[in-house]
């Protein structure tokens, strides 16, 4: 089954949540939380139903908090589908 | 000199009951009504519990001709108009009819209706481009839901100003507030107002799904709504309705009506923070108790009771406490607060009329409708919750609140009309 | 501040979204030069649809009014309604350095018809797909307050605040509450109308009810008051205004004032098969005594031109017997646009404040032969220059709503 990429992840925050006008997504964001980012929980969670859907991954209801990062969600992601292979 | 507005007439539609009588003795027995959805089948759903009301459209006296035409939220709103103008004793023939209006409140409105006739058109959404061919003619209505407040208007023969507030949960209570506002500026005399909300539909449980608003605890769904308890982990989903009859007090007391209450104050405002989240400091529904309070001219300290949101999610109870003791100061520990939604789950913009319902009910009768299923403390949420038994005690002043998504902080003030300063 | 009796509200901002005219001068212009904004619908293949005419707005491109975080969870109606907000405080010079307390900002608005677009699509993808497919946004963004959560949070708004609705009446109703509001004491009101409802399952339900005309052509299908009015065309747009407390905008520096909301009132009909006339009437009789005017202070009517025969010759019938025949020019400018539902009465309003600044009234879209019973002085072919000092706006919706709204040009 496909990783999820930083850019894969880009690219579903994007569509499911837009982007944030004083932000920029292409830098270097993988240790940024969401929250600075521009994301509330109704992104992550809109996103994360979208990578449940794609990628088959559920995230736990705990896993969206303030401290959450695309590092750490990408870790849980692909480390879910690591373990399911 | 400003008119003063009071209730003289209550109709009810909860779960667990089929009038007002049935929906107190339920809530001062501390039982809950909440269930497994029988609707429809709820198996693919994250939250499969509902307070539902088994109501039989016949046996409430509506033609086959009403029962086709009327939505099921509508039918709801028009039961509890008919009960509520019986109760006040007003002989509504003898009125002008040009100085009775009419409130509803709803958030959702005909979301039932649509969702039938939708999969109807859409060939059980197949189709995009749904069939014109399978056009319902009362589609238009359940579009766009005027006819629901119409509909309450021709119960009631109301052809002053008449309309339905809807904003969101707090629906109930604004379109009290709203109905209290026309007859203190002289737009009318007497105001049927309440809300009526039919939302436990496959859509509407799906939204709350998506957001993880509702509680998913299955397994055991009479013990599910569980506000400011510790493991309280989400709203059930409800339907229902209120209504009431307003009128102004000095008429009220001419043809010697029976007061339920007076309306003293009543307030809102918005949060401007998120469409769905709560600032954990509760600084706009501490304002708008503060204005209600301000507009009844009572001090905080003769609030007996609150009739608290209480949805049961993990971030209303904490953001209602704080916004109690913002408002309340020392008397927010001091005052007993309970959640009915404990027992008759969260019916979204019906909820606050019922909850009006609830409030006039414990003043009529002195007793504090408890909170049930609270058996576990939470830190955050520390003040005195009346778990699980009701309390007999004097209750001359209640005040109730809601919260809902839009940002929207609503507050009322119910009081005998002998506490008036 | 001003006893609550003698506050007046007055509008120092309004904008609009409509067909045929995005912004207010736009949709100003569009009225004056005639420009008809019905066409054949263009947002999906409506051939099977006995009606297939509408009034659409096609200029606007939601990404360069809104920011792209409000996109996904917003529907086509509530991003107009952000956008019109938008404009609308900016014509007021209203902002953060206003100095105004957010408590003493709120937002009254009305729709009729929720985001509906929106909720077609998660209805669909609940049926098609399942339940996980359900976007989260669909828990608001379908619902009647959206329009004024919205606004409230983008622009801070925490003062007073409410939805209404009343399908064509509730926009006139959301102003009269604006103005109920400030006169109890909030500085400033947000408030108007929109709605949108032209997907295939939104205009499907549009068409029940059958007052919506089914004359294929744009020119012809909704001709308010004519010998061949045969019923109306669906729109979709708005208008948004800002009510203010005069007092405060005057101490404020409001760059100016398009005029005061001097009266207002809903009544209801009596209900079918009383025998009893409608209401429209009694709700223009009440505004103007709001007012503290007589229907001879009024320059111009700015009617609901329904387009159904029947709703035509009984709102001329209440206009002759208020002004007496012929008494008072009459016109019904939403021809051009269809009707908005919500954001019909709004429109109007700020037409008729446009009206009063210009000192001209539009006419009424294509409508050219208005029938002698009706004993109207109807505004037809081209705009009509006259002195104009007051307007009435009257609003009707489905089931008995009637509204009317009295505005007056600003006091020097």
């Amino acid at each position: 089954m496909a990783r999820l990429t930083l850019d894969g992840l880009r690219t579903i925050l994007v569509a499911c949540a837009g982007e944030d006008d004083g932000v920029d997504l292409s830098g270097d964001i993988l240790d940024i939380t969401f929250e600075e980012l521009g994301y509330d929980s109704l992104a992550l969670m809109e996103s994360a139903s979208r990578i449940e859907r794609e990628l088959g991954v559920a995230l736990a209801d705990g896993d969206i908090n303030e401290e959450l990062t695309p590092r750490i969600l990408l870790d849980l992601v692909n480390g879910a589908q690591a373990e399911a292979a | 000199m400003t008119r003063r507005v009071v209730i003289t007439g209550v109709g009810v539609r909860a779960p667990g009951g089929s009038g007002t009588k049935e929906f107190w003795d339920l809530l001062t027995a501390g039982r809950t009504a909440t269930r497994p959805i029988s609707f429809f089948d709820a198996s693919p759903f994250r939250s499969r519990i509902a307070g539902e009301i088994d109501f039989d459209a016949v046996a409430e006296g509506f033609s086959p001709r009403e029962v086709r035409r009327m939505d099921r939220a509508t039918q709801f709103a028009v039961a509890c108009t008919r009960d509520a103008l019986a109760d006040s004793g007003l002989d509504t023939g003898a009125l002008d009819p040009s100085r009775i209006g009419v409130a509803l409140g709803s958030a959702v409105a005909s979301a039932t209706s649509l969702e039938n006739e939708y999969l109807v058109m859409s060939d059980s959404g197949r189709e995009w481009l749904v069939d014109p061919a399978h056009l319902s003619p009362y589609m238009f209505d359940y579009l766009s839901p005027g006819v629901m407040p119409a509909e309450v208007a021709w119960a009631a023969g109301a052809e002053g100003p008449v309309t339905m507030v809807s904003d969101g949960c707090t629906s109930g209570l604004d379109s009290v507030g709203y109905a209290v506002q026309l007859i203190r500026e002289g737009s009318a005399d007497v105001v049927v107002a309440g809300a009526a909300d039919t939302p436990v539909s496959p859509i509407v449980v799906a939204c709350f799904d998506a957001i993880k608003a509702t509680t998913p605890r299955n397994d055991d769904p009479a013990h599910a709504s569980r506000p400011f308890d510790g493991t309280r982990n989400g709203f059930v989903l409800a339907e229902g309705a209120a209504m009431f009859v307003l009128e102004e007090y000095e008429a009220a007391q001419r043809r010697g009506a029976h007061i339920y209450a007076e309306v003293g104050g009543y307030a809102t405002r918005c949060n401007a923070y998120h469409m769905t989240g709560l600032k954990k400091d509760g600084r706009e529904m501490a304002e708008s108790i503060r204005a209600a309070l301000d507009e009844a001219r009572l001090d905080r300290t003769a609030v007996d009771y609150v009739n608290a949101h209480g949805s049961g999610t993990k971030q209303n109870d904490r953001h209602e406490t704080a916004a109690f003791k913002r408002s309340l100061g020392e008397h927010a520990y001091a005052v007993p607060v309970s959640s009915i939604k404990s027992m008759v789950g969260h019916s979204l913009g019906a909820i606050g009329s019922i909850e009006i319902a609830a409030s006039v009910l414990a003043i009529e009768h002195n007793v504090v409708p408890p909170t049930a299923n609270l058996h576990t403390p939470d830190p955050e949420c520390d003040l005195d919750y009346v778990p699980l038994t009701a309390r007999e005690q004097r209750v001359d002043t209640v005040l109730t609140v809601g919260s809902g998504f839009g940002g929207f902080q609503s507050a009322m003030v119910l009081h005998r009309p002998e506490v008036a300063a | 501040m001003s006893t609550p009796d003698r506050r007046r509200a007055v509008v120092t901002g309004l904008s609009v979204a409509a067909p045929g005219g995005l912004g207010t001068e736009r949709y100003w212009k569009s009225l004056l030069t005639g420009e008809n904004g019905i066409a054949e619908l263009s947002r999906f293949d409506a051939s099977r649809y006995p009606s297939r005419l509408a009034g659409q707005i096609d200029d606007f491109e939601a990404s360069e009014h809104l920011p792209s975080r409000l996109l996904p969870q917003t529907d086509v109606s509530t991003r107009y309604a952000l956008a019109a907000a938008d404009w609308a405080l900016a014509d007021a010079g209203v902002g953060p350095e206003s100095g105004l307390d957010d408590y003493d900002l709120g937002v009254v608005t009305s729709t009729a018809q929720g985001g509906f677009d929106f909720t077609h699509r998660e209805f669909h993808k609940l049926w098609s797909q399942g339940p996980a497919y359900v976007s989260v946004y669909e828990s608001f963004a379908w619902f009647y307050a959206v329009n004024t959560g919205q606004i409230s949070i983008r622009n801070a708004m925490r003062g007073p605040s409410a939805a209404l609705v009343g399908e064509q009446a509730g926009g006139l109703d959301a102003i009269g509450h604006a103005r109920r509001t400030v006169r109890r004491g909030t500085r400033l009101v947000l408030s108007g109308g929109v709605d949108s409802a032209l997907d295939p399952w939104g205009f499907a339900s549009q068409l029940s009810g059958g007052l919506v005309s089914t004359v294929a052509d744009p020119e012809r299908a909704y001709l308010p008051f004519d010998v061949d009015a045969s019923g109306y065309v669906p729109g979709e747009g708005g208008a948004v205004l800002i009510v203010e407390d005069a007092d405060s905008a005057r101490a404020r520096g409001a760059e100016r004032i398009y005029g005061e909301i001097a009266g207002y009132a809903a009544t209801f009909d009596p209900a079918p098969g009383s025998g009893r006339p409608p209401a429209l009437g009694r709700a223009a009789e009440l505004a103007l005594a709001e007012a503290g005017l007589t229907p001879a202070d009024i320059s111009v009517v700015f009617a609901d031109g329904a387009g159904v025969p029947e709703l035509d010759r009984a709102e001329a019938d209440t206009l002759a017997r208020l002004f007496g025949p012929r008494g008072v020019p009459v016109t019904a400018p939403k021809a051009l646009t269809g009707r908005l539902c919500a954001g019909g009465g709004p429109a109007d309003l700020a037409a008729a404040l446009l009206a009063l600044r210009d000192q001209v009234i539009p006419a009424t879209g294509r409508t050219a032969r208005v029938p002698d019973a009706y004993a109207l002085d109807l505004v037809t072919g081209r705009p009509r220059e006259a002195a104009l000092s007051a307007a009435l706006v009257l609003a009707r919706g489905r089931h008995g709503f009637n509204s009317a709204v009295v505005v007056t040009a600003p006091r020097l």
